[in-house]
Protein backbone atom coordinates (compact mmCIF):
# COMPACT_ATOMS: atom_id res chain seq x y z
CA UNK A 1 0.00 0.00 0.00
CA UNK A 2 1.18 3.34 -0.86
CA UNK A 3 1.53 6.25 0.86
CA UNK A 4 -0.45 8.49 -1.59
CA UNK A 5 -3.64 6.12 -1.09
CA UNK A 6 -3.33 6.58 2.92
CA UNK A 7 -3.43 10.17 2.29
CA UNK A 8 -6.24 10.10 -0.31
CA UNK A 9 -8.09 8.12 2.07
CA UNK A 10 -7.86 10.39 5.37
CA UNK A 11 -8.64 13.49 2.88
CA UNK A 12 -12.03 11.71 1.57
CA UNK A 13 -12.78 10.76 5.07
CA UNK A 14 -12.53 14.23 6.33
CA UNK A 15 -14.41 15.73 4.02
CA UNK A 16 -16.90 12.83 4.39
CA UNK A 17 -17.61 13.86 8.10
CA UNK A 18 -17.36 17.78 7.02
CA UNK A 19 -21.05 16.68 4.99
CA UNK A 20 -22.07 15.04 7.34
CA UNK A 21 -21.53 17.79 10.05
CA UNK A 22 -22.56 20.23 7.93
CA UNK A 23 -25.79 18.34 6.91
CA UNK A 24 -27.55 17.89 10.30
CA UNK A 25 -26.93 21.69 11.20
CA UNK A 26 -28.55 22.94 8.17
CA UNK A 27 -31.45 20.80 8.92
CA UNK A 28 -32.11 22.08 12.48
CA UNK A 29 -31.79 25.78 11.51
CA UNK A 30 -34.44 24.51 8.97
CA UNK A 31 -36.64 23.75 12.04
CA UNK A 32 -37.03 26.78 13.66
CA UNK A 33 -39.33 28.19 11.30
CA UNK A 34 -41.84 26.38 12.24
CA UNK A 35 -44.93 28.67 12.72
CA UNK A 36 -47.48 26.47 14.58
CA UNK A 37 -50.04 23.88 12.96
CA UNK A 38 -51.78 24.19 9.44
CA UNK A 39 -55.24 24.38 11.46
CA UNK A 40 -53.80 25.50 14.87
CA UNK A 41 -56.35 27.34 16.96
CA UNK A 42 -55.82 30.56 18.58
CA UNK A 43 -57.28 33.36 20.38
CA UNK A 44 -57.30 37.26 19.50
CA UNK A 45 -57.37 39.22 22.04
CA UNK A 46 -58.66 43.40 21.39
CA UNK A 47 -57.55 45.41 24.52
CA UNK A 48 -59.59 48.09 23.27
CA UNK A 49 -62.39 46.04 24.17
CA UNK A 50 -61.62 44.94 27.44
CA UNK A 51 -63.47 46.52 30.60
CA UNK A 52 -62.14 44.77 33.19
CA UNK A 53 -65.00 42.86 34.89
CA UNK A 54 -62.82 39.63 35.70
CA UNK A 55 -65.46 37.35 34.50
CA UNK A 56 -62.84 35.80 32.99
CA UNK A 57 -61.31 34.79 35.88
CA UNK A 58 -64.11 33.30 37.18
CA UNK A 59 -64.64 31.08 34.84
CA UNK A 60 -61.42 29.23 34.50
CA UNK A 61 -61.80 29.10 38.23
CA UNK A 62 -64.81 26.84 37.72
CA UNK A 63 -63.50 24.99 34.60
CA UNK A 64 -60.28 24.00 35.90
CA UNK A 65 -61.91 23.33 39.45
CA UNK A 66 -59.46 26.03 41.25
CA UNK A 67 -59.53 26.98 44.90
CA UNK A 68 -62.41 29.42 45.59
CA UNK A 69 -60.93 32.81 45.39
CA UNK A 70 -59.52 35.23 48.89
CA UNK A 71 -62.20 37.68 47.36
CA UNK A 72 -65.39 37.78 44.71
CA UNK A 73 -64.55 37.70 41.10
CA UNK A 74 -66.42 40.79 41.01
CA UNK A 75 -64.10 43.06 43.54
CA UNK A 76 -61.89 45.01 41.62
CA UNK A 77 -59.69 46.43 44.28
CA UNK A 78 -57.47 43.44 43.11
CA UNK A 79 -56.03 45.59 40.30
CA UNK A 80 -54.93 47.73 43.21
CA UNK A 81 -52.59 45.14 44.21
CA UNK A 82 -48.53 45.65 43.43
CA UNK A 83 -46.25 42.66 44.89
CA UNK A 84 -41.98 43.42 45.07
CA UNK A 85 -42.43 46.90 45.96
CA UNK A 86 -44.73 47.85 43.43
CA UNK A 87 -42.61 46.29 40.46
CA UNK A 88 -45.09 43.71 39.91
CA UNK A 89 -48.86 43.58 39.27
CA UNK A 90 -50.78 39.96 39.76
CA UNK A 91 -49.28 37.16 37.44
CA UNK A 92 -51.09 33.97 37.13
CA UNK A 93 -50.16 31.01 39.93
CA UNK A 94 -50.79 27.78 40.92
CA UNK A 95 -54.62 28.93 41.86
CA UNK A 96 -55.40 31.19 38.71
CA UNK A 97 -54.40 30.39 35.68
CA UNK A 98 -55.83 33.91 34.24
CA UNK A 99 -55.51 37.16 35.72
CA UNK A 100 -56.74 40.51 34.47
CA UNK A 101 -54.31 43.84 35.03
CA UNK A 102 -55.32 47.23 35.05
CA UNK A 103 -52.68 49.55 33.33
CA UNK A 104 -52.85 53.58 32.98
CA UNK A 105 -50.61 54.16 29.59
CA UNK A 106 -49.57 58.09 29.31
CA UNK A 107 -52.26 60.37 27.23
CA UNK A 108 -54.84 57.45 26.88
CA UNK A 109 -58.53 58.94 29.08
CA UNK A 110 -59.23 55.05 30.02
CA UNK A 111 -57.57 52.61 31.58
CA UNK A 112 -56.45 49.45 29.60
CA UNK A 113 -56.77 45.99 31.02
CA UNK A 114 -55.04 42.67 30.14
CA UNK A 115 -55.93 39.11 30.71
CA UNK A 116 -52.95 37.22 30.63
CA UNK A 117 -52.17 33.47 30.58
CA UNK A 118 -50.21 31.09 28.45
CA UNK A 119 -49.61 32.10 25.39
CA UNK A 120 -49.54 28.81 23.76
CA UNK A 121 -46.33 29.31 22.04
CA UNK A 122 -45.97 28.18 18.51
CA UNK A 123 -42.48 26.58 19.54
CA UNK A 124 -42.69 26.31 23.17
CA UNK A 125 -39.79 26.80 25.72
CA UNK A 126 -41.02 25.76 28.43
CA UNK A 127 -41.45 21.82 25.78
CA UNK A 128 -38.19 22.11 24.73
CA UNK A 129 -36.46 23.09 28.04
CA UNK A 130 -38.11 19.57 29.66
CA UNK A 131 -36.26 16.92 30.32
CA UNK A 132 -38.82 14.29 31.34
CA UNK A 133 -40.98 15.46 28.50
CA UNK A 134 -43.80 16.31 30.17
CA UNK A 135 -45.44 18.76 27.69
CA UNK A 136 -47.27 18.59 24.47
CA UNK A 137 -48.10 21.16 21.39
CA UNK A 138 -51.24 19.84 20.35
CA UNK A 139 -52.77 19.98 16.81
CA UNK A 140 -55.20 22.26 18.31
CA UNK A 141 -52.20 24.38 19.18
CA UNK A 142 -52.84 24.20 23.13
CA UNK A 143 -49.49 23.56 25.51
CA UNK A 144 -50.81 21.09 27.60
CA UNK A 145 -48.40 18.90 30.25
CA UNK A 146 -48.95 15.67 31.32
CA UNK A 147 -48.13 16.51 35.70
CA UNK A 148 -47.25 12.91 36.19
CA UNK A 149 -44.54 12.62 35.01
CA UNK A 150 -43.60 16.27 35.87
CA UNK A 151 -40.31 15.80 38.68
CA UNK A 152 -40.84 19.43 39.89
CA UNK A 153 -37.82 20.91 38.10
CA UNK A 154 -39.04 24.26 37.63
CA UNK A 155 -36.74 24.54 34.26
CA UNK A 156 -39.47 25.51 31.72
CA UNK A 157 -40.75 28.25 34.52
CA UNK A 158 -37.22 29.44 33.93
CA UNK A 159 -37.50 28.85 30.40
CA UNK A 160 -40.96 30.54 29.52
CA UNK A 161 -40.51 34.09 28.32
CA UNK A 162 -43.62 35.07 29.62
CA UNK A 163 -42.98 33.91 33.28
CA UNK A 164 -46.25 31.61 32.72
CA UNK A 165 -45.83 28.09 34.82
CA UNK A 166 -46.02 28.38 38.51
CA UNK A 167 -45.38 25.99 41.10
CA UNK A 168 -47.42 24.64 43.15
CA UNK A 169 -45.43 25.73 46.24
CA UNK A 170 -48.30 25.13 48.63
CA UNK A 171 -48.25 21.39 47.73
CA UNK A 172 -46.66 19.22 50.34
CA UNK A 173 -46.62 15.49 48.42
CA UNK A 174 -45.85 15.92 44.93
CA UNK A 175 -45.88 19.47 43.76
CA UNK A 176 -45.68 20.27 40.42
CA UNK A 177 -46.02 22.95 37.82
CA UNK A 178 -49.58 24.79 37.16
CA UNK A 179 -50.61 26.83 33.81
CA UNK A 180 -53.49 27.21 31.72
CA UNK A 181 -53.72 24.29 29.20
CA UNK A 182 -56.82 26.34 26.86
CA UNK A 183 -58.93 24.18 28.58
CA UNK A 184 -57.73 21.23 26.10
CA UNK A 185 -59.33 18.88 27.80
CA UNK A 186 -63.40 19.93 28.35
CA UNK A 187 -63.24 22.25 25.24
CA UNK A 188 -60.44 23.06 23.09
CA UNK A 189 -60.00 19.24 21.74
CA UNK A 190 -63.96 19.37 20.74
CA UNK A 191 -63.86 22.57 18.83
CA UNK A 192 -65.35 24.95 21.76
CA UNK A 193 -63.71 28.00 22.68
CA UNK A 194 -61.64 28.04 25.79
CA UNK A 195 -63.79 28.69 29.29
CA UNK A 196 -62.85 32.72 29.67
CA UNK A 197 -63.41 33.72 25.68
CA UNK A 198 -67.13 32.15 26.42
CA UNK A 199 -67.99 34.06 29.19
CA UNK A 200 -66.48 37.58 28.07
CA UNK A 201 -69.42 39.68 27.71
CA UNK A 202 -67.47 42.12 25.03
CA UNK A 203 -66.10 39.69 23.32
CA UNK A 204 -62.51 40.48 24.02
CA UNK A 205 -61.13 37.77 22.56
CA UNK A 206 -62.38 36.15 19.52
CA UNK A 207 -61.60 32.15 19.03
CA UNK A 208 -60.42 30.93 15.51
CA UNK A 209 -57.86 29.30 13.58
CA UNK A 210 -54.39 31.39 14.23
CA UNK A 211 -54.17 32.10 10.59
CA UNK A 212 -57.65 33.35 10.04
CA UNK A 213 -57.21 35.34 13.15
CA UNK A 214 -54.29 37.29 11.86
CA UNK A 215 -55.78 38.39 9.24
CA UNK A 216 -58.91 39.66 11.73
CA UNK A 217 -56.50 41.26 13.33
CA UNK A 218 -54.73 42.86 10.19
CA UNK A 219 -58.31 44.14 9.11
CA UNK A 220 -58.99 45.71 12.17
CA UNK A 221 -55.83 47.61 12.48
CA UNK A 222 -56.06 48.76 9.45
CA UNK A 223 -59.80 50.05 9.19
CA UNK A 224 -59.21 51.70 12.26
CA UNK A 225 -55.57 52.66 12.03
CA UNK A 226 -55.94 55.80 15.16
CA UNK A 227 -57.89 53.30 17.30
CA UNK A 228 -54.62 50.29 17.01
CA UNK A 229 -51.01 49.95 17.59
CA UNK A 230 -49.17 48.84 14.29
CA UNK A 231 -48.19 45.54 16.13
CA UNK A 232 -49.51 42.04 17.18
CA UNK A 233 -47.94 40.36 20.05
CA UNK A 234 -47.61 37.05 19.55
CA UNK A 235 -47.33 36.96 15.84
CA UNK A 236 -43.73 36.62 15.18
CA UNK A 237 -42.79 36.96 19.15
CA UNK A 238 -41.11 34.21 20.32
CA UNK A 239 -41.79 32.46 17.08
CA UNK A 240 -45.22 32.99 17.58
CA UNK A 241 -47.59 31.84 19.79
CA UNK A 242 -51.36 30.74 19.49
CA UNK A 243 -52.87 33.68 21.48
CA UNK A 244 -52.00 37.13 20.28
CA UNK A 245 -52.75 41.08 21.48
CA UNK A 246 -53.94 43.93 20.01
CA UNK A 247 -53.83 47.22 21.49
CA UNK A 248 -54.74 51.10 21.48
CA UNK A 249 -51.91 51.91 24.13
CA UNK A 250 -48.26 51.06 23.33
CA UNK A 251 -47.78 47.30 24.37
CA UNK A 252 -44.94 47.75 26.24
CA UNK A 253 -47.52 50.06 28.62
CA UNK A 254 -49.73 47.60 29.23
CA UNK A 255 -47.71 44.75 30.52
CA UNK A 256 -46.28 43.10 27.11
CA UNK A 257 -42.44 42.31 26.98
CA UNK A 258 -41.59 43.90 23.49
CA UNK A 259 -38.10 43.41 23.86
CA UNK A 260 -38.49 39.74 23.44
CA UNK A 261 -36.75 38.61 20.31
CA UNK A 262 -38.62 37.28 17.05
CA UNK A 263 -36.99 33.96 16.90
CA UNK A 264 -37.74 31.55 19.25
CA UNK A 265 -35.95 30.19 22.52
CA UNK A 266 -34.73 27.60 21.51
CA UNK A 267 -33.14 29.20 18.45
CA UNK A 268 -30.45 29.92 20.88
CA UNK A 269 -29.16 26.55 21.37
CA UNK A 270 -31.02 25.04 18.30
CA UNK A 271 -27.37 24.98 16.26
CA UNK A 272 -25.35 23.55 18.72
CA UNK A 273 -27.85 20.74 20.19
CA UNK A 274 -28.39 19.60 16.79
CA UNK A 275 -24.40 18.89 16.62
CA UNK A 276 -24.41 16.90 19.70
CA UNK A 277 -25.97 13.57 18.55
CA UNK A 278 -23.43 14.18 15.48
CA UNK A 279 -20.47 14.54 17.86
CA UNK A 280 -22.01 11.71 19.71
CA UNK A 281 -22.19 9.29 17.32
CA UNK A 282 -19.88 10.10 13.92
CA UNK A 283 -16.64 11.35 16.21
CA UNK A 284 -16.38 8.15 17.92
CA UNK A 285 -16.67 6.21 14.88
CA UNK A 286 -13.73 8.64 13.03
CA UNK A 287 -11.09 8.91 15.04
CA UNK A 288 -11.65 4.97 16.10
CA UNK A 289 -10.78 5.19 12.53
CA UNK A 290 -8.18 6.93 12.57
CA UNK A 291 -6.76 5.44 15.68
CA UNK A 292 -6.79 1.76 14.07
CA UNK A 293 -4.89 3.54 10.83
CA UNK A 294 -2.00 4.58 12.73
CA UNK A 295 -1.63 1.82 15.02
CA UNK A 296 -2.42 -0.73 11.98
CA UNK A 297 0.78 1.34 10.16
CA UNK A 298 2.56 0.80 13.12
CA UNK A 299 2.27 -2.35 14.03
CA UNK A 300 3.02 -3.35 10.35
CA UNK A 301 6.02 -1.33 10.42
CA UNK A 302 7.40 -2.71 13.54
CA UNK A 303 6.30 -6.43 12.23
CA UNK A 304 8.38 -5.53 9.17
CA UNK A 305 11.04 -4.26 11.52
CA UNK A 306 11.21 -7.43 13.07
CA UNK A 307 11.01 -9.73 9.86
CA UNK A 308 13.67 -7.39 8.78
CA UNK A 309 15.69 -8.33 11.81
CA UNK A 310 15.21 -11.82 11.73
CA UNK B 1 -127.35 65.76 -7.87
CA UNK B 2 -123.92 66.57 -6.81
CA UNK B 3 -123.15 66.52 -3.21
CA UNK B 4 -119.91 68.99 -3.01
CA UNK B 5 -119.40 67.49 0.91
CA UNK B 6 -119.58 63.92 -0.09
CA UNK B 7 -117.42 64.16 -2.74
CA UNK B 8 -114.91 66.22 -0.19
CA UNK B 9 -115.17 63.77 2.26
CA UNK B 10 -114.59 60.63 0.08
CA UNK B 11 -111.44 62.37 -1.60
CA UNK B 12 -109.96 62.94 1.95
CA UNK B 13 -110.14 59.64 2.81
CA UNK B 14 -108.47 58.36 -0.20
CA UNK B 15 -105.87 60.76 0.40
CA UNK B 16 -105.01 59.72 4.31
CA UNK B 17 -105.34 56.17 2.85
CA UNK B 18 -102.87 57.09 0.45
CA UNK B 19 -100.59 58.91 2.22
CA UNK B 20 -101.22 56.30 5.28
CA UNK B 21 -100.35 52.77 2.86
CA UNK B 22 -97.39 54.95 1.55
CA UNK B 23 -95.39 55.64 4.75
CA UNK B 24 -96.04 51.91 5.71
CA UNK B 25 -94.47 50.94 2.49
CA UNK B 26 -91.39 53.32 2.30
CA UNK B 27 -90.10 52.53 6.15
CA UNK B 28 -90.28 50.67 9.11
CA UNK B 29 -91.19 53.72 12.00
CA UNK B 30 -89.83 54.13 15.31
CA UNK B 31 -93.81 53.68 16.50
CA UNK B 32 -93.64 50.14 14.83
CA UNK B 33 -91.21 48.95 17.01
CA UNK B 34 -92.33 47.68 20.63
CA UNK B 35 -92.06 49.90 23.82
CA UNK B 36 -90.08 47.31 25.95
CA UNK B 37 -87.95 44.20 24.83
CA UNK B 38 -87.13 41.19 27.13
CA UNK B 39 -83.81 40.65 26.17
CA UNK B 40 -83.04 36.98 27.36
CA UNK B 41 -81.31 34.65 25.08
CA UNK B 42 -78.30 34.92 26.60
CA UNK B 43 -79.71 34.79 30.44
CA UNK B 44 -77.59 32.65 32.91
CA UNK B 45 -75.42 34.15 34.90
CA UNK B 46 -77.61 37.43 34.68
CA UNK B 47 -81.13 37.80 34.51
CA UNK B 48 -82.94 39.04 31.57
CA UNK B 49 -82.39 42.93 30.52
CA UNK B 50 -86.16 44.74 30.44
CA UNK B 51 -85.05 46.92 27.48
CA UNK B 52 -87.20 50.32 27.72
CA UNK B 53 -86.34 50.64 23.58
CA UNK B 54 -88.99 53.65 23.33
CA UNK B 55 -86.69 55.73 25.90
CA UNK B 56 -83.64 54.49 23.71
CA UNK B 57 -85.36 55.66 20.27
CA UNK B 58 -85.96 58.95 21.58
CA UNK B 59 -82.34 59.19 22.76
CA UNK B 60 -80.95 57.63 19.71
CA UNK B 61 -81.09 60.10 16.71
CA UNK B 62 -81.77 57.75 13.85
CA UNK B 63 -82.35 53.95 14.18
CA UNK B 64 -79.23 52.98 12.16
CA UNK B 65 -77.33 54.24 15.25
CA UNK B 66 -78.10 50.61 17.03
CA UNK B 67 -79.46 49.04 13.73
CA UNK B 68 -76.76 49.48 11.24
CA UNK B 69 -77.82 49.37 7.95
CA UNK B 70 -80.87 47.12 8.47
CA UNK B 71 -83.20 49.97 9.01
CA UNK B 72 -83.93 54.21 9.78
CA UNK B 73 -82.26 56.46 7.18
CA UNK B 74 -79.16 54.25 6.74
CA UNK B 75 -75.74 53.83 7.25
CA UNK B 76 -73.33 57.16 7.49
CA UNK B 77 -70.13 54.41 8.00
CA UNK B 78 -68.11 54.98 5.10
CA UNK B 79 -66.69 51.10 5.37
CA UNK B 80 -70.85 49.91 5.17
CA UNK B 81 -72.12 52.52 2.95
CA UNK B 82 -69.12 50.92 0.43
CA UNK B 83 -72.28 48.16 -0.08
CA UNK B 84 -75.04 49.16 1.76
CA UNK B 85 -75.20 52.88 0.23
CA UNK B 86 -77.92 51.97 -1.66
CA UNK B 87 -80.30 51.19 1.59
CA UNK B 88 -83.17 49.41 1.72
CA UNK B 89 -85.23 47.96 5.02
CA UNK B 90 -84.82 44.71 5.53
CA UNK B 91 -87.09 42.26 6.87
CA UNK B 92 -85.57 40.92 10.01
CA UNK B 93 -83.94 43.39 12.57
CA UNK B 94 -83.42 42.14 15.73
CA UNK B 95 -80.11 41.86 16.73
CA UNK B 96 -79.70 37.80 16.75
CA UNK B 97 -81.16 37.68 13.78
CA UNK B 98 -77.67 38.42 12.38
CA UNK B 99 -75.74 37.93 15.58
CA UNK B 100 -75.99 34.75 16.40
CA UNK B 101 -76.00 33.26 20.17
CA UNK B 102 -73.28 30.80 19.50
CA UNK B 103 -70.48 33.24 18.90
CA UNK B 104 -67.60 30.70 17.83
CA UNK B 105 -70.12 27.97 16.25
CA UNK B 106 -68.18 25.70 14.10
CA UNK B 107 -70.09 28.14 11.22
CA UNK B 108 -68.73 31.12 12.93
CA UNK B 109 -65.49 30.05 13.06
CA UNK B 110 -65.65 29.38 9.00
CA UNK B 111 -66.92 32.34 8.32
CA UNK B 112 -63.51 33.59 9.61
CA UNK B 113 -61.76 32.15 7.10
CA UNK B 114 -63.51 33.19 4.24
CA UNK B 115 -61.58 36.37 3.47
CA UNK B 116 -63.96 38.15 0.71
CA UNK B 117 -66.71 38.35 3.41
CA UNK B 118 -66.61 41.74 4.66
CA UNK B 119 -68.59 40.00 7.82
CA UNK B 120 -65.92 37.63 8.44
CA UNK B 121 -65.19 39.58 11.82
CA UNK B 122 -69.24 39.17 12.68
CA UNK B 123 -69.41 39.45 16.47
CA UNK B 124 -71.78 37.26 18.56
CA UNK B 125 -74.60 38.49 20.16
CA UNK B 126 -73.46 38.98 23.77
CA UNK B 127 -70.15 40.93 22.17
CA UNK B 128 -72.63 42.74 19.58
CA UNK B 129 -74.97 43.95 22.68
CA UNK B 130 -72.21 44.96 25.24
CA UNK B 131 -69.95 46.58 22.40
CA UNK B 132 -72.93 48.33 21.24
CA UNK B 133 -74.48 49.81 24.59
CA UNK B 134 -71.39 49.78 26.62
CA UNK B 135 -70.10 51.93 24.16
CA UNK B 136 -72.60 54.30 23.96
CA UNK B 137 -73.48 54.39 27.84
CA UNK B 138 -69.63 55.43 28.22
CA UNK B 139 -69.87 58.27 26.13
CA UNK B 140 -73.28 59.29 27.04
CA UNK B 141 -72.74 58.64 30.94
CA UNK B 142 -75.12 56.29 31.20
CA UNK B 143 -74.72 53.17 33.52
CA UNK B 144 -71.65 51.32 32.89
CA UNK B 145 -71.93 48.49 35.88
CA UNK B 146 -72.19 45.14 35.31
CA UNK B 147 -75.60 44.82 37.77
CA UNK B 148 -76.85 48.62 36.64
CA UNK B 149 -78.43 46.78 34.17
CA UNK B 150 -78.90 43.37 35.23
CA UNK B 151 -79.01 41.38 38.72
CA UNK B 152 -76.90 38.31 39.09
CA UNK B 153 -78.65 35.01 38.92
CA UNK B 154 -78.09 32.94 41.57
CA UNK B 155 -75.66 30.75 38.62
CA UNK B 156 -74.11 34.07 38.56
CA UNK B 157 -73.18 34.59 42.14
CA UNK B 158 -72.01 31.34 42.56
CA UNK B 159 -69.26 31.56 39.33
CA UNK B 160 -68.25 34.86 41.31
CA UNK B 161 -67.92 33.74 44.60
CA UNK B 162 -70.22 36.98 45.48
CA UNK B 163 -73.16 37.52 47.49
CA UNK B 164 -73.98 34.67 49.68
CA UNK B 165 -71.25 32.70 48.07
CA UNK B 166 -68.83 35.45 49.46
CA UNK B 167 -65.18 33.95 50.44
CA UNK B 168 -64.92 34.46 54.16
CA UNK B 169 -61.86 37.49 55.14
CA UNK B 170 -60.23 33.63 56.43
CA UNK B 171 -60.31 30.95 53.73
CA UNK B 172 -59.84 31.09 49.91
CA UNK B 173 -56.55 29.89 48.73
CA UNK B 174 -55.64 32.55 45.78
CA UNK B 175 -52.81 34.16 46.72
CA UNK B 176 -53.33 36.66 43.66
CA UNK B 177 -49.66 36.86 43.17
Amino acid sequence: MSKVSRRKFLAGSLAGGAAVVAAPAKKALAAGNFSGFPDGMGVLVDLTRCVGCRSCEAACNKEQNLPKPAVPFDDTSVFDLTFHHGTQKRRPDENAYTVVNRYEPEGMDKPTYRKMQCMHCNEPSCLTSCFVKAYTKTDEGAVVYDEHVCVGCRTCMVACPHNIPAYAYSKVINPVVKKCIFCYDTRVSQGKPPACVDICPAQVMTFGKRKDLLKLAKARIKRNPEKYQTEIYGEETVGGSAWMYISGAPLDEVGCDTSLPKEPIISNVKGFLGVVPMVLSIWPALFTGFHLLATKNKDHHDSHHAEGEE
Amino acid sequence: MFDASKWHMKALLLLMMGLFMSVSVYAMDASDAPDSITIDAIAQYYEPVEFDHAMHTELAEDCSVCHHHSTGNGTSDIYCSRCHSDYKELDRVSCQDCHSVDSFSAEAINRQGQQDLFHADMLGLKGAYHQNCLGCHQEMDGPVGCEDCHAKTDAGEKLFDSGKYAPEPSEGGGSHH
